[in-house]
């Protein structure tokens, strides 16, 4: 069986894997990172988003070979030890999430757009921009409310770095 | 009001797991070797099974072992029974066939599970699988898949005793009172309504994990389920599995459910049948479309409905026929769903002198219908609110002048349909509503929006819904098989903290919040040190979990009556410790005090006297401190409001907008706001999802055409608007904390008001869910081509 390798949440990783091994299922089965989930298997759902190399990828239709060497982060990675990420604390001060399914993929979206996009983001751009993500639970109300706030958090603290 | 008492908007507990990833559901749970399950399923919606040479397996990589109905009819398992008993006019029981586990000759329904095959991976498993439904011989029999049609004599027949593939023919209310009502009426409105087929669609799909342990003799399955403790009990009454006491069901975090998970299904029973039989631990699953396929599927009702009006708009009586589809079998609680939950609401919010509603229900070559959010209820409101619009236009009364001349105004009231509404203010939560929309600037916005060549329409929906379910004397003589009472036990700890163990289950609502701000506000004690326990049966003694907006009103209620036992030893505990008779101490703000003095304990020092046990003997009283509560709801609960709902059409394209939506609920006291409003929220796209967007659409075949989000429309982000909710409050008088209940509420007042607001804009009523753009671009040709012939 070929060795797949990556670096995951900061950390390398090396494990053998099957080709057809996808990466959601490297991660939660090899990896053991459970956090990211599968809603729908077709790319539709965006409960398994990931950053790899920065970019928001669908892990349930990507195959773990296609990452050799690459930078994965999952949601386990996102908040700086026991202090949340800024989109973390918005999902929970907003209550975005309700079953908490779909929201490590709502998560890692929202963080993605706001690095792709720069923030503070409006909400029908928050709306458009979460066409790959499906909630059934919330409405999106909250999670927009969630996406807005902490996109403008995200953007206050680029600025502070900045000045 | 304290930070984390009643009232507030306590921020979750529980979402520290679910932002940071480590969230508990049941693909997460791993047991050290075990295997993984995939279900053979039928491919065909309907056919005989001649043979499964299950030989074509021998040699393949990493396969444990098969299981077929073969298996299934060796160890004598149960198939999955109906557990409402419904009876038919003429007295007869309902033909309800059980649903085997796996096939036993035949197949009912595209997804019926016929075989399982376990492998050491998953992969393997799937590979062995669909090599094994090669290897079955099919005779493939002609579908019976349109629920009007296959009642019809030359139909093709589901079941051998089943004839016309009607479980049964079911009245309620008064034919005659109602018949003489039309008769005098001076106007009659009738509708023909498709309430369309829906898939629940929860984000975590359905899994199992099912885990023998040989030394003990027992069955542990995890499981996605709403109720574990009704699945240990289905399992283990019904189907045989295992004894109670050697079965545990654990629901770990669970991604909604939406009524889908009440049930239980074959995947999860076999789990842990195959755990047994392997020796080994069994995991499945389920792939979205699996899902889709297999999940019990919601509403799909066909109704004519028609109202009877004086000549001055004032309801005479009402009356309903309605083709339920059951589906393929009758699911866990399907034949409760068009009769007891949707016909005893047709008086919805008004005075009706007069019901009467017959209901057929029936089999067709399709996944098993059931309970999804709202069961019934959503059925109801639809009728009832489209019928009182169409009447308001009809006799040229506006609709919400229609509306207050009909409503109930003096409570209790006693429908013709069994339920006694307790209390309630259907004016405040109109006027409320139209006050927040601008009901009065609407004419104005209308014209603008003509102007831009748009079809701008207003409609409104007065749901009324029953909920806490439900009192037990009161369902078991209507026909279920359980009662529908709740559980609590109180644990205070040595140390003051406080374990509240629920048979109430949360897969999204938010327990282990609310439930912990109610012992936070009783105890007076910090919320942090609370905490909820749920879904395990081996914890929790018993429970009947979590559904029909039940687990405030009963729930809660249980774990109310436990504090008020827990409150009353403490009191007599901390009457030993001051030296005063317990009836002169005072509990409030976590203190014990002595009436009138200045002496006083804390509730620490209390909790730990009553474990030490220095302060009193064994004949005063045994030591500890932990209550335990049934709650029986005396009545249902009634939650009623009033959504409003305003929006846009391109007449062009047929896209449409929402502009505005206004949701005023009355559910009584609200523990939490913000998870009150998060229930309404959600609610309301799944049923503007209906209206607009979703249909699971079966061919002529009985292939489901619309199993994968590709084909499936769900709601996303931009297909919704901001809400406006808000309240209007009358405590419910049946429940100890005056709750009714919000969790379905969105769900059963929205596909109303959204047809109510598009047939608004179009001019006419031709036009039937879900309006996806295409439809509402051909009805909007009918409007443009009727205002051209003006």
């Amino acid at each position: 069986m070929p060795t797949v390798s990556m670096t995951v949440n900061g950390k390398p990783v090396s494990a053998e894997a099957e080709p057809r091994t996808l990466l959601v299922q490297f991660l939660r089965e090899t990896l053991r990172l459970t956090g990211t989930h599968v809603g729908c298997d077709t790319s539709q759902c965006g409960a398994c988003v990931v950053h790899v190399d920065g970019r928001a990828v669908k892990a349930c239709t990507a195959l773990a070979m296609q990452f050799e060497g690459a930078e994965v982060t999952t949601i386990e990675g996102l908040a700086d030890g026991a202090e949340l990420h800024p989109m973390q604390a918005a999902f929970r001060e907003h209550h975005g999430l309700q079953c908490g399914f779909c929201t490590p993929g709502m998560i890692m979206a929202a963080v993605e757009m706001v690095e792709r996009l720069g923030g503070p983001l409006d909400e029908a751009t928050i709306r458009h921009e979460l066409e790959g993500n499906i909630c059934r639970c919330t409405g999106y109300h909250n999670i927009v409310k969630a996406i807005a706030a902490g996109s403008a958090e995200m953007s206050s603290g680029v600025r502070e770095a900045a000045e | 009001m304290t930070e984390t008492g009643i009232g507030a908007p306590v921020r979750r507990l529980e979402d520290q797991r679910f932002i940071t990833g480590t969230g508990n559901y049941t693909d997460d749970v791993n047991v050290a070797g075990q295997g993984y399950a995939y279900f053979v399923r039928s491919p065909h919606a309907h056919a005989a099974i001649k043979s499964i040479d299950t030989s074509v397996l021998k040699g393949m990589s990493g396969v444990v072992g098969v299981l077929t109905g073969e298996d299934v009819a060796a160890d004598s398992l149960g198939p999955l029974p109906a557990g409402w008993m419904i009876h038919s006019k003429n007295g007869d029981p309902m033909k309800a066939p059980g649903h085997p586990l796996l096939a036993q000759g035949k197949v009912r329904y595209v997804g019926d599970p016929i075989a399982v095959v376990v492998g050491e991976t998953f992969a393997e498993a799937k590979d062995a699988g669909e090599a094994l439904l090669g290897a079955i011989t099919f005779d493939e029999l002609p579908a019976s898949v349109d629920p009007v049609a296959t009642t019809a004599k030359d139909a093709p027949q589901l079941f051998d005793d089943v004839p016309n593939n009607t479980a049964f023919d079911w009245e309620l209310g008064n034919k005659a009172e109602t018949e003489a009502a039309f008769k005098a009426a001076s106007h009659v409105t009738t509708l023909n309504i498709v309430n369309n087929r829906l898939v629940p669609n929860a984000m975590e799909p359905r899994a199992a994990l099912g885990d023998y342990d040989a030394g003990t003799g027992t069955i542990t399955i995890y499981t996605t389920s709403q109720n574990p403790h009704v699945a240990r009990l289905v399992m283990s009454a019904f189907l045989n599995l295992a004894p109670e006491h050697k079965l545990r069901c654990i629901a770990p975090d669970v991604g909604g459910g939406f009524g889908s998970k009440i049930y239980v299904y074959s995947e999860e029973v076999v789990c842990g049948w195959a755990a047994k039989r392997f020796k080994r631990a069994v995991k499945w699953t389920a792939e979205r479309t699996e899902s889709f396929l297999t999940d019990a599927h919601g509403r799909d009702h066909v109704t004519k409905a028609e109202l009877a009006m004086d000549d001055k708009g004032k309801i005479l009586g009402l009356r309903v026929h309605t083709v339920a589809n059951l589906g393929g079998y009758p699911s866990l609680f399907s034949t409760s769903v068009p009769t007891y939950l949707y016909a005893t609401l047709l008086s919805g919010q008004y005075d009706i002198p007069a019901i009467y509603a017959e209901v057929d229900a029936v089999y067709t070559n399709t996944a098993p219908v059931d309970a999804y959010r709202g069961a019934g209820r959503p059925e109801a409101t639809f009728v009832v609110e489209r019928l009182v619009e169409v009447a308001a236009r009809e006799m040229g009364i506006d609709p919400a002048t229609f509306r207050k001349r009909n409503f109930i105004k003096k409570f209790p009231h006693q429908t013709p349909v069994i339920m006694a509404y307790d209390v309630g203010d259907y004016h405040a939560s109109l006027s409320k509503a139209m006050d927040l929309v601008d009901y009065k600037g609407f004419g104005k916005r209308k014209r603008a929006s003509a102007k831009d060549g748009k079809l701008r329409g207003i409609g409104f929906s007065a749901y009324i819904e029953a909920c806490g379910i439900a009192p037990s004397q009161a369902v078991g003589s209507l026909g279920a098989g359980v009662g529908l009472w709740e559980s609590a036990e109180v644990r205070v700890n040595p140390v003051g903290t406080i374990e509240v163990l629920t048979g109430s289950h949360s897969h999204g609502q938010g327990h282990e919040t609310t439930f912990a701000q109610l012992v936070s506000d009783r105890l007076g004690q910090p919320i942090e040190n609370v905490s909820i326990v749920h879904g395990d049966t081996d914890k929790v003694q018993f429970g009947m979990g979590t559904y029909g907006s039940r687990s405030g009103a009963v729930g809660m209620s249980a774990i109310s009556k436990a504090l008020d036992k827990v409150v009353a030893k403490a009191k007599k505990v901390a009457g030993f410790i001051l030296e005063a008779s317990d009836a002169d101490i005072e509990f409030k703000d976590g203190n014990f005090t002595v009436a009138g003095t200045d002496k006083s304990i804390d509730w620490t020092s209390v909790a730990l006297q009553a474990y030490v046990a220095h302060k009193f003997g064994p004949d005063d009283m045994e030591p500890g401190l932990k209550e335990g509560a049934f709650y029986d709801p005396t009545n249902f609960t009634f939650p009623a409001g009033v959504h409003i709902c305003e929006l846009e059409i391109d007449a062009d394209t047929g896209v449409t907008t929402i502009e505005n939506w206004v949701a005023i609920d009355d559910f009584g006291t609200i523990i939490n706001p913000l998870i009150v409003s998060g229930q309404v929220h959600g609610g309301i796209a799944q049923g503007v999802g209906q209206a607009m967007l979703e249909g699971a659409a079966y061919n002529d075949n009985g292939q489901l055409v619309t199993a994968s989000y590709m084909d499936y429309c769900m709601p996303r982000a931009d297909d919704l608007p901001s809400f406006t909710v808000d309240h209007t409050v009358t405590p419910c008088p049946s429940n100890p904390l005056g709750i009714k209940g919000c969790g379905e509420a969105g769900a059963i007042a929205s596909p109303a008001a959204v047809m109510n607001a598009l047939t608004d804009a179009l001019g006419h009523e031709d036009i039937q869910m879900p309006a996806t753009p295409q439809v509402i671009w051909r009805a909007a040709q009918k409007t443009i081509t009727k205002a051209a012939a003006e």
